[in-house]
């Protein structure tokens, strides 16, 4: 049974589907078949897998398994240990006689070998056998399947009629063509990655000629959105071609996840049985999810909202997990009473200083909001005085702010990098708009202070030695006036620094770079403090956590890290994405993540657990923008297809569509309340959106809600509140500040 | 749109050719051509791949063009070394050669003199980076400064005056209308009020906020005032600012007013009175107190002010962001009255006010140039006017002027067709004037001014039309009493072009390498070969030899250069017709020709594959492009100079020129055509 679901315990329909008929093909592929999702030759193993439930995914444990298996290849017992006493595995877990005799079927050991025999005896198969084949051992991160290519596109290996292909597609296409309006919509879904794997294993083949005339016959028929995977498709004509194409691995690795009402479905899978399609039915049933449900077949412009990623739409259970997107509750701190103490103060001279000794009775206690997560979910820095006077300054500024709306719209502020010649590639200002930093194609990251008050570095250590520490103004003595200046340019990077980010506390500032490092760089000695080391190819941004400490990075290596400042190595790898991680975005409490990528989905990662607990899809080109509402509940995403997508994380829907812009997406950011977002793109032009209008105007009832099936209206001309075109100068970072007035960033193009 | 995109998608794979050749290049011999196949689809595939990979690097790097450092990036991701110093200063820095049956396409190294790179003096170190910070938006308005887009773009402007009744959305309409603080009117658009409402373009309101109104008062001030740094500087500001679309109808009532006004009454009063809208209070004061000032140097400022109200449509028709077309109909008759106007002047006997009639006249041809189009008919109605009022016979000698000079400026053809065949009784009505009894010392200075005009115009077109010998007799045959004197003309003009080519060709004669013979025959006689002499050369008009590479006429390049020689015209579509031949492959290897559809010669030049010595077949080759052109083209060099392109550096040659290049040694081996 080549088609079982090993390890697979999500969904039942699956294995309903899976046990069907499909006797031919893939018994003797699987045996070396390094796909944890793919098959185990013990047959006996397959029921028992599917009624696990241990907290531990299988997944989980296969990995674990390798990994122990590697490392004891290469001598490293006391870290297998310690892996294997951390996992909860059990010592003879690594005994290959044991799992050998569990993967055949004997079912005779105990615990989770048992659960986990067949698997672990393939698993066992893979590594040895490709390390056998001399191949590398998983190079990428540890808890991604990285499977060997060979392997991989050995599945492509089955043969058939070449000239056939065109046949059933053709055939398909006239079935779908003709089943009723509701079902076609739906079923259309499929042509797409059949075309695509029907391709490739007619390229794999070798069968140049034919896969080409399909290619041309067909790739016309395909959807719009996918014509940049097309384009790359349509290179690939050759075997050699197929090792080492990133796209084609996403293909087979990942598969293709549609969503189909179970009528729909039904009528699909008659009529290939009737017609003995096993070509197409192997494809399906091979590298395609078909995430069933009951219900009304969704309509053309339901499907079109959410397909366009490089892996179909994501699973519904992709999106069930809890996700405490509430706010952490704000750390007590005195509040001013009110303005006019406020402004009595300011006259002594003073107030800063007075206030941290107040008492408390000011500030008004805020209630803990059942959606956010327990204050400790994940450590968080402590405050420090310097903070606290932060978080003052910021509630003084707050009182202050405009409320805007769709009647009261902020002005924008553009900062033109001059002389930059192009090279501007990413700027961020600090959360109170007093400095902005630019990274630059040259290497060099620049701070310039958009304040009177300029850049000064600490003194030497032999000047610091002599200043009196116990004075009142100490932090103002350590700093060398004589190197005041506006701005400042730090170097170390060796390549274009394409992500930057400010700490919260205006202390650090963090770079990311082409070479593949991020580095940390100090505000007070604008020097490298760190360079931190883990990506191997270009890191496309990274991003400080609101509350410091943490930050994140993700690049061209498509796994995301969270890193603590303190640590040389990454606290966390989030990997799942199936391209280029090109933006990536701290939740306002700190515990999520969000990475946007080239497969065009969005994924939101729990800090705590590591684990991928939203996948959003739709947009139609890669994303270069994320921006989460103040409130937490809300992301907005930008792409090259140049729309706005609002999604809710809570439920894990989109909210609406903001379409307007005509070119990339680069900067999204909601004001200070939530009330507005700004867009900025390379289109050069910032536009404003009413999206408290947009969240308001969705209706969802309940089946939506749990389907996801959202009808969008089409009424972004209406949320469309300003339009502000610059002269040829792309939009590449927008930044509210406290006062709710927006500041713009961009380089002239001219 | 399947079609569409399966076009897009069809795989492009490198030609087998170039496989070869580049085989050949790292000296690769024989390559098979299974080879050649599996090779060029591998390479293609591999180029794509790193193609796709650059363009996440663009992306990126927040830009919209692909540079090379993003090629070198997707390089470095795959692991292969990038290509370090690779810089070109050209788009495509390939050159193309062909000859012996081949086409090369090659990299053009130059051998570089380290001591000139030494001694060149450093160039001026690049700004550093520095912010600026303006206002975007004002609560949601956007305020009309230089930081920010013009208002609304020619296209708006355009779409505004030829489509008034569109229907405009509110997203759309935000951007045209938010104008400033001083437009009132357009804030509850811009507030989001009225969205969703799908209503009628408002008729466009000529209201002018205070700032603008103060700029007006300052333009037109500068303009017509006595300090001519000012005006200078308002001249300069209408030419360039990009924000005077909404003053565009102000200006040309403006100047349109002044030169109905001032010719005809000579009452600068008349002018002011005359402009009572009620609408515009402030602009109006502006006038007055304008015209308090021009009062006091009355009349000897009317000729003055007629130059700086054309000086002012010339700024106003160099601004690129202005859309004129909507104001023509007011600033064509300003500039036509400036032209034909019987009196510009109170003492039109001492004024020189046929240099305005000269410059309105440029003025005209110049607009004609860029707003001529099938539907208005610019041209020729403005040439049938000319021509009406030319032709009659009561016409006076400054209008007549005015007539010819506005007809010579349209260009040669213009002169050849409707000038030249009029030569002989314009010169008829001279000689009344210059020899009869005086009449009045007005005319007589008016005919020695129409024929000096003629002269200075005909000359270059009959160099062009007729051939070398110019006997003088012939001429006053032809040209009556007017020919003796053009026959004079005509020499200079030729003796001019001559010098001129003699100029070039010294920089020519430093080209050192291989020589190609140059054959040129005329088309009716093609197929006539032998060896070459320069006197071949038998190109009635000026052919001009240039060379691709711009500025380096003086260095030696071993491996071909590609000239294209070509004889000149006056029209632009000359310059358009080399350039798209040098790009196109398609011309045969050995000799190339344009032919060009009003022209009778056609000459050809052929090339040779040069059997001089060190001279392999391998080596890629000069070729010549000869393409002919109308002989009846002006011979005028400043014309010429102008139709080439400036990066080009060129040279002309007459018609009698020997080609110095020409003098390869041993028969040439040439395929006659």
């Amino acid at each position: 049974m080549a088609a079982v679901q090993g390890g697979m315990s999500d969904a039942d329909i699956e294995t309903d589907i899976k046990t069907e008929p499909s006797t031919d093909g893939f018994g003797n592929n699987n045996a070396n078949d390094g796909r944890v999702l793919s098959a185990s030759p013990g047959s006996g193993s397959s029921t028992g897998s599917n009624k696990q439930t241990a907290a531990v995914t299988p997944e989980d444990q296969q990995t674990l398994l390798a990994v122990l298996q590697f490392l004891k290849k290469n001598k490293l017992i006391e870290s297998v240990e310690i892996l294997r006493r951390e996992a909860g595995l059990p010592e003879n877990s690594l005994d290959p006689k044991a799992t050998e005799s569990a993967g055949a079927g004997s079912g005779g050991a105990a615990g989770i070998v048992d659960l986990e025999g067949g698997d672990v005896s393939s698993l066992l198969s893979r590594v040895t056998g490709s390390s056998s084949a001399g191949a590398q051992a998983p190079t990428k991160a540890v808890a991604e399947d990285q499977p060997d290519v060979r392997v991989v596109l050995s599945a492509y290996s089955q043969q058939g009629d070449p000239t056939l292909y065109e046949v059933y597609y053709s055939d398909l296409k006239k079935f779908i063509e003709t089943v009723l309006d509701c079902h076609r919509a739906e079923l259309s879904q499929v042509f797409y990655p059949l075309f695509v794997h029907m391709y490739l294993e007619l390229v794999y083949n070798n069968h140049e000629s034919e896969a080409k005339a399909f290619f041309e016959k067909f790739s016309g028929d395909q959807e719009c959105y996918y014509e940049e995977d097309l384009r790359v498709l349509s290179g690939l004509t050759k075997k050699e071609h197929m090792r080492g194409n990133e796209t084609l691995l996403d293909f087979r690795t990942s598969k293709f996840v549609l969503r189909i009402s179970r009528d729909s479905y039904q009528l699909l899978k008659r009529h290939l049985q009737e017609r003995q399609n096993n070509q197409i039915w192997n494809i399906i049933q091979e590298h395609l999810y078909i995430d069933i449900f009951d219900g009304m077949p969704r309509s053309k412009s339901q499907i079109d909202a959410m397909s366009g990623s490089l892996a179909g739409e994501a699973k519904r259970e992709a999106n069930k997990t809890k996700v405490y997107y509430g706010l952490l509750k704000e750390p007590e701190i005195e509040l001013p009473l009110d303005d006019e103490d406020e402004e009595a103060e300011n006259e002594e001279g003073k107030p800063k200083k007075k206030k941290p000794k107040k008492d408390s009775m000011g500030s008004k206690s805020k209630k803990q909001d059942p959606n956010a997560p327990s204050q400790n979910r994940i450590p968080l820095p402590e405050l420090k005085d310097s903070d606290k006077l932060d978080k003052i300054m910021y509630m003084k500024e707050a009182t202050k702010r405009i409320r805007l709306g769709s009647d009261n719209l902020p002005s924008v502020c553009f900062y033109t990098f001059l002389n930059a010649y192009q090279g501007l590639t990413a700027v961020d200002f600090t959360d109170d708009s007093s400095l902005i930093a630019g990274g630059f194609a040259d290497s060099t990251v620049r701070v310039w202070s958009v304040t009177p008050k300029k850049l000064r570095k600490v003194k030497s250590a032999a000047d610091l030695n002599l200043i009196d520490k116990e004075s009142d103004d100490v932090l103002e003595r350590i700093m060398d006036e004589k190197t005041a200046s506006e701005s400042k340019i730090m170097y170390g990077h060796s390549g274009p620094v394409y992500g930057i980010s400010f700490s919260p506390d205006r202390n650090y500032l963090l770079s990311s770079s082409e070479d593949g490092t991020v580095r940390l760089w100090s505000l007070l000695t604008f020097t490298c403090l760190v360079a931190y080391k883990g990506h191997n190819y270009p890191v496309w941004d990274t991003q400080f956590s609101p509350y410091g400490y943490y930050f994140v990075s993700g690049g061209h290596d498509r796994v995301a890290r969270l890193w603590a400042t303190d640590h040389y190595q990454p606290l966390r790898i989030f990997s799942g994405h199936l391209a280029d991680i090109t933006c990536t975005r701290f939740h306002p409490n700190s515990n999520y993540v969000a990475t946007g990528s080239s497969d065009r989905t969005i994924r939101v990662w729990d800090v705590l657990s590591g684990n991928c607990v939203r996948i959003f899809t739709g947009h139609k080109g890669p994303i270069h923008s994320l921006a989460f509402s103040p409130n937490g509940k809300f992301l907005a995403s930008g792409a090259t297809d140049g729309r706005v997508l609002l999604w809710d994380i809570g439920h894990g829907l989109m909210m609406g569509e903001l379409k307007g812009h005509t070119d990339t997406i680069y900067s999204l950011r909601f004001s200070r309340d939530g009330e507005i977002l700004a867009s900025g793109s390379m289109d050069n032009t910032v536009r404003l959106w009413d999206v408290m209008k947009a969240f308001d105007d969705l209706e969802t009832d309940d089946f939506t809600a749990a389907t996801g099936h959202i009808h969008l209206q089409d009424n972004s001309q209406e949320l469309l509140l300003g339009t502000y075109t610059t002269k040829s100068t792309p939009v590449i970072h927008l930044h509210f500040t406290r006062r709710n007035l927006l500041l713009a960033a961009g380089v002239s193009q001219l | 749109m399947a079609e569409e995109r399966r076009q897009k998608h069809c795989s492009v794979v490198l030609p087998t050719e170039s496989m070869k050749a580049m085989a050949e290049s790292v000296g690769v011999g024989q390559l098979q051509e299974d080879s050649c196949v599996a090779l060029s689809e591998e390479v293609s595939y591999r180029i794509k791949e790193i193609a796709q990979d650059a363009l996440k690097f663009m992306h990126h790097g927040k830009r919209r063009k692909l540079t090379t450092s993003d090629i070198d990036n997707a390089l470095k991701l795959k692991n292969v070394e990038p290509l370090y110093g690779f810089q070109s200063q050209e788009f495509i820095p390939f050159r193309f050669a062909s000859g012996g049956g081949r086409e090369l396409h090659f990299y053009e190294e130059k051998e570089v003199d380290l001591s000139d790179i030494i001694n060149t003096p450093l160039p001026r170190v690049p700004l550093d980076v520095s912010l600026k910070a303006h206002w975007l938006s004002i609560e949601g308005m956007q305020p009309a400064i230089p930081e920010n887009p013009p208002p609304a773009t020619k296209e708006q402007q355009k779409v505004e005056s030829t489509e008034p009744l569109k229907v405009v959305k509110p997203g759309q309409e935000e951007e045209g209308t938010i104008q400033g603080k001083g437009q009132g009117t357009t804030t509850p658009d811009g507030k989001g009020k009225e969205k969703g409402l799908i209503r009628l373009k408002p008729r466009s309101t000529h209201e002018l906020s205070v700032e603008q109104q103060l700029y007006y008062k300052e333009i037109t001030e500068a303009c017509v005032g006595s300090c001519e740094a000012k005006r200078a500087e308002a001249l300069q500001s209408i030419a360039t600012d990009p924000g005077l679309y909404q003053m565009l109808p102000r200006f040309s009532t403006f100047i349109s007013e002044g030169v109905s006004t001032f010719p005809t009454s000579c009452l600068l009063n008349h002018f002011f009175t005359s402009q009572k809208s009620p609408e515009h209070i402030c602009v109006q004061s502006a006038d007055l107190r304008l015209s308090s000032k021009v009062r006091v140097n009355v009349v000897q400022n009317n000729l003055a002010l007629l130059i700086y109200l054309m000086r002012m449509v010339k700024a106003l028709m160099d601004n690129p962001t202005l859309y004129l077309e909507k104001y023509l109909h007011e600033l064509i008759p300003a500039v036509v009255t400036c032209i034909v106007s019987k009196q510009l002047c109170l003492r039109p006997d001492v004024d020189n006010h046929w240099a305005l009639r000269d410059f309105a006249a440029r003025l005209m041809a110049q607009s004609c140039k860029t707003f001529s189009t099938t539907t208005n008919n610019i041209q020729s109605r403005i040439t049938k006017t000319f021509t009406k009022s030319w032709l009659d016979d009561k016409t006076q000698w400054t209008t007549r002027y005015g007539c010819i000079a506005g007809l010579a400026e349209l260009g040669p053809d213009v002169i050849k067709t409707l000038i030249i065949p009029r030569l002989a009784i314009e010169g008829a009505r001279i000689k009344a004037v210059m020899e009869g009894p005086v009449i009045s010392n007005i005319d007589k200075i008016g005919a020695e001014h129409v024929q000096s005009l003629l002269l200075k115009h005909c000359a270059s077109v009959i160099a062009k039309l007729r051939s070398p010998p110019d006997n003088v007799e012939q001429y006053r045959t032809e040209y009556g009493y007017l020919g003796p004197m053009l026959c004079s003309h005509v020499m200079k003009a030729r003796t001019q072009a001559a010098l001129q080519a003699q100029q070039v060709n010294r920089t020519t004669l430093t080209i050192t390498q291989p020589r190609p013979t140059l054959s040129v025959s005329q088309s009716g006689l093609s197929g006539s070969s032998g060896p070459r002499t320069p006197s071949i050369i038998k190109v009635p008009s000026s052919l001009t030899l240039m060379s691709p590479r711009p500025g380096t006429p003086s260095q030696p390049s071993p491996p071909a250069t590609k000239y294209i020689v070509m004889a000149t015209s006056a029209g632009a579509a000359s310059t358009q017709q080399v350039i798209t031949l040098s790009s196109s492959q398609s011309a045969s290897p050995v000799t190339s020709t344009v032919p060009s559809a009003t022209s009778t010669l056609q000459p050809l030049v052929k090339l040779e594959p040069g059997s001089g010595p060190g001279l392999t077949a391998s080596r890629p080759l000069q070729k010549y492009i000869v393409v002919s052109l109308p002989s009846s083209a002006s011979s005028s060099l400043e014309t010429k100079s102008s139709v080439l392109p400036t990066s080009i550096s060129s040279s002309s040659l007459d018609g009698g020129m020997k080609l110095e290049r020409s003098e390869s040694p041993g028969a040439s081996t040439q395929s006659p055509h």
